[in-house]
């Protein structure tokens, strides 16, 4: 079944589109959440070494990734859009970045209250953490940078290369790790290798991560929505919606 | 491009860069032992501080009487248009800055071959400020606060460079050698010469239209 892709760019059908999907993604995930947070906190066994501040991985990493994806997923739009002009694609960027921005300081904050028993300190100068601040301050300038353009097509486009650039960061996030090898445990999960944690608690995780990414389609499709009226908002369509 | 002919505008970065590397033993006392310790990174954190100083006028002025519109429809490509002002921007800040630093580095007792080093570290380092910072001058042209927001943009990106090049000098003195960080701040020049160029001339040609 051949999905003509360019008939749900256009912003009219993508509104209706999203509007009907919102719902899905924005249920689904609360219910994974719930479901997450039981295996997190009610049926995954006491960390042996860590004691109960282990928990905290169950926000924190999926914050911590969801904040690095989020910023690719931009990086995409961004290009998507300066390739092809589609304005639905730097919608999405725009949309996309609050979100972003929200999970890198959920995975900064949870990670210093996580600090403070493991590390005895709320902050410390490693490279990952360092990066991931950065990462935010990336998320602030981009942010910034739209607001101060009025012409949306600029903004648009200038936002868009800012992220391109920006993009070169979110390797030297992951990579940080094996160049620098301070402070920050390495990293628990990866393909090649089996997991260094039991079991339920990967799940526990793997289903919050679920649930972050399922929030952050349902946020960024309603902030698109609402972008998109009002870019649109002198088309005959947007005029016949709000007559309805 | 001939910033030069106004004297009092390329010194004032440089005069900005000298105090502010000087406020910090006023602020922290004059011990020596602590001085060496933090002044590559003052020393580093100044030249930053002092690109970000100097780049808003890279374009303004061409900007504000229409040259740069002319620039743009030469037949000469934007790439070349946008590496010619990082070098000017190099040449005008760059060049005097590293000239300045053994002082700083005296300043702040290092030894003469952590001043060489610092040189060699911002011989390479300062070239990719100004490339960088032509994208961000180029992103933020005419807008309202350009200034802080250009700020806002650059500094992030800086980092890479600002790690490297205080590294290399804490390297060369704790003994253990600078050439990794070098070579890592040579690699980051390279990568950064093939790409801001480019992302420049787009984000002129977004911010003219």
């Amino acid at each position: 079944m051949a999905i003509n892709l360019y008939y749900y760019a256009s912003p009219a059908t993508f509104y209706q589109l999203s509007g009907k999907l919102i719902p899905w993604f924005g249920w689904s995930a609360v219910i994974l959440t719930v479901i997450g947070l039981y295996i997190g906190f009610f049926m995954a066994p006491t960390d042996f070494q860590q004691g109960e501040a282990y928990r905290i991985i169950f926000i924190h990493v999926p914050a911590a990734w969801m904040s690095m994806f989020i910023y690719l997923v931009m990086a995409f739009w961004g290009a998507i859009g300066l390739a092809f002009k589609t304005r639905l694609s730097f919608m999405m960027s725009r949309a996309l970045a609050p979100t972003g921005a929200l999970f890198t300081f959920i995975a900064l904050w949870t990670g210093a209250l996580w600090g403070k028993p493991m590390w005895g300190a709320w902050w410390v100068w490693d490279a990952r953490l360092t990066s991931e601040l950065i990462l935010l301050f990336l998320y602030i300038g981009i942010m910034a940078l739209w607001a101060a353009i009025d012409d949306p097509q600029r903004g648009d486009r200038a936002g868009a290369l800012l992220t391109l650039v920006g993009a070169i960061n979110v390797p030297i996030i992951y990579f940080s790790v094996k160049w620098w090898n301070t402070l920050h445990q390495g990293a628990s999960v990866s393909l090649t290798k089996a997991p260094s944690m039991a079991k339920i608690m990967l799940i526990g995780m793997l289903v919050m991560a679920i649930a972050a990414w399922l929030y952050t389609i349902a946020v960024a499709l309603y902030r698109v929505r609402t972008l998109i009226l009002e870019r649109e908002r002198n088309t005959d369509w947007v005029k016949a919606l709000v007559e309805k | 491009m001939l910033a030069a002919r106004r004297r009092g505008d390329w010194l004032t970065s440089q005069f900005f860069f000298v105090m502010v590397a000087s406020m910090f033993p006023l602020g922290i006392g004059p011990d020596p032992v602590t001085l060496k310790l933090i002044g590559p990174g003052v020393v580093w954190v100044s030249a930053l501080l002092a690109s970000l100083l100097s780049l808003p006028r890279l374009l303004a002025e061409d900007y504000r009487d229409g040259s740069l519109e002319q620039m743009l429809l030469t037949p000469q490509p934007p790439v070349l248009l946008a590496l010619g002002k990082s070098l000017a921007h190099w040449l005008i800040y760059g060049i005097p800055l590293l000239i300045i630093s053994p002082i700083l580095g005296i300043q702040f007792a290092l030894p003469a071959e952590a001043i060489a080093v610092l040189m060699l570290s911002l011989l390479i380092g300062t070239p990719i400020l100004s490339l960088l910072g032509s994208v961000g001058a180029a992103l933020t042209l005419g807008l309202r606060g350009s200034g802080v927001l250009l700020t806002l943009l650059i500094l992030p990106l800086y980092v890479p460079v600002l790690i490297f090049g205080a590294g290399a000098v804490d390297a060369a003195m704790a003994g253990t050698g600078a050439e990794s960080h070098l070579s890592l701040l040579g690699a980051i020049l390279v990568l950064t010469l093939l790409v801001a160029p480019w992302i420049a001339a787009a984000a002129l040609k977004v911010s003219i239209e």
